[in-house]
């Protein structure tokens, strides 16, 4: 658990997560950030009560004969338990589950910014992002919804100042200019629904190379 | 209104005192049948129980598998899979911070989600436990009382808002629809839930470095 953290998950978020609606790059920034948030952990833990007071309430429906004896003839079976990755230096779990336990290899982007995608996929990206401290994240605005979860370090933008286990949530209205705070580098966890448009520093011809 | 269930109110009275608090077994009586069955299945190894936590959840969570768009089939899958999952971690159930059904609804929808999209779903680091965690029953009670309330405000909504929020928690609505709200009591709900995270903090204070 992280203390000082004072930028939450919003509701709908949360809903959507508990559901499981949210798409995959956003369901592991909300992991992460709840494996940091014992206040948005019992948040996300009362909503999973309303989905069980759903669940409770909605009418069965008939099972194959047979079902139930076959559950029950499995029971002592043995079966492979997972066994989760657990926290790693700034890394929570769920993020070091998507780098399946080994340190992040990082991509340079210029100005000793660097990059690890994490996932990439229709549904949206997820990677970490290295900021040197000082340094500037390329002025961007979004297609879509970002969210930010700072792992390390922190940065300021027009909004705010966002420590770590804060969380930014953008949207397509925000363009905004985060600048890593002096002191130690800011690494992020950065989930976006599509490719971020940057208005200056990488060309817009470049961002297929860079994947952002 | 999804929004404003943030009004994190404090319970009265606070956490009770551990010395001054009954341990579970003296006081299960107070407890739903389903945490009952659930308890005897995590200290027993109770089959009996699990058949009856079986009876009860399986065609629910049939049903719950065929709202999300699963043929009956794949939907029975899921519920074996969910109701063996039960089975093999009911070590981490904990009366104190979850009710079975909350339990067995996040089990369901990791399950879903990670048959749909054939990957694990992103989920939370888990809670260390302490080894000899002190069971307090009031906690455990207080919850079930806070969960009975939040299924009679459920049950007390206008239909379509019932069916609002029913969309929302089997997942039929993207978090970009979620922007009514449900009229449900959740910020108690929540506060005792945090009740029960700060006294494992606690509990666990002692017992790790």
């Amino acid at each position: 658990m992280t203390t000082g953290i004072t930028h939450h998950i919003p509701q709908p978020l949360l809903v959507a997560y508990a559901s499981g609606a949210l798409p995959h790059p956003f369901a592991l920034v909300v992991a992460s950030h709840i494996s940091l948030c014992d206040e948005c952990r019992a948040q996300a833990v009362a909503h999973d009560h309303a989905g069980g007071a759903v669940l409770e309430e909605l009418s069965g429906s008939d099972l194959s004969e047979g079902l139930k004896g076959d559950v029950l003839a499995l029971l002592d079976a043995p079966r492979v338990q997972a066994r989760p990755q657990g926290r790693v230096g700034p890394y929570p779990g769920p993020v070091m589950e998507a780098l399946k336990g080994a340190p992040p290899r990082w991509k340079r982007m210029g100005l000793g910014t660097r990059q690890t995608i994490l996932h990439d996929g229709p549904e949206g990206s997820v990677r970490l992002l290295y900021i040197p401290a000082g340094q500037a994240v390329p002025d961007h605005g979004h297609n879509g919804l970002e969210l930010t979860l700072v792992l390390q370090g922190a940065f300021r933008d027009e909004t705010g100042r966002f420590g770590p286990g804060d969380l930014e949530v953008a949207d397509d209205a925000l363009e905004h200019t985060p600048v890593a705070e002096p002191g130690e580098p800011c690494i992020c966890l950065a989930a976006t629904d599509a490719s971020l448009r940057f208005s200056s520093f990488v060309p817009r011809l470049l961002q297929p190379l860079f994947r952002i | 209104m999804f929004t404003c269930e943030q009004t994190y109110e404090p319970i009265e009275g606070g956490v009770p005192v551990a010395a001054a608090t009954p341990r579970m077994s003296d006081d299960r009586s107070a407890l739903s049948e389903q945490t009952g069955w659930m308890l005897r299945v995590r200290d027993a190894r109770d089959k009996a129980a699990f058949a009856r936590l079986f009876d009860h959840y399986a065609p629910r969570l049939k049903a719950m598998g065929m709202r999300a768009g699963l043929g009956a089939a794949q939907a029975e899958e899921v519920v074996q899979d969910v109701m063996l999952k039960l089975w093999d971690r009911a070590a981490q159930f904990d009366p104190d911070r979850a009710q079975v059904s909350a339990w067995i609804y996040q089990i369901a929808r990791n399950q879903m989600a990670d048959l749909r999209r054939k990957e694990f779903r992103p989920v939370p680091e888990a809670l260390l436990t302490p080894e000899e965690p002190e069971p307090d029953a009031a906690q455990a009670v207080a919850l079930e009382q806070e969960t009975t309330r939040l299924r009679k405000a459920l049950s007390a909504l206008s239909d379509e808002q019932r069916q609002l929020v029913e969309m929302a928690y089997l997942g039929e609505l993207s978090h970009a629809q979620i922007k009514e709200g449900t009229g449900l009591p959740l910020g108690t709900i929540k506060s005792r839930i945090r009740l029960g995270l700060d006294r494992l903090r606690h509990e666990l204070k002692g017992t790790r470095p």
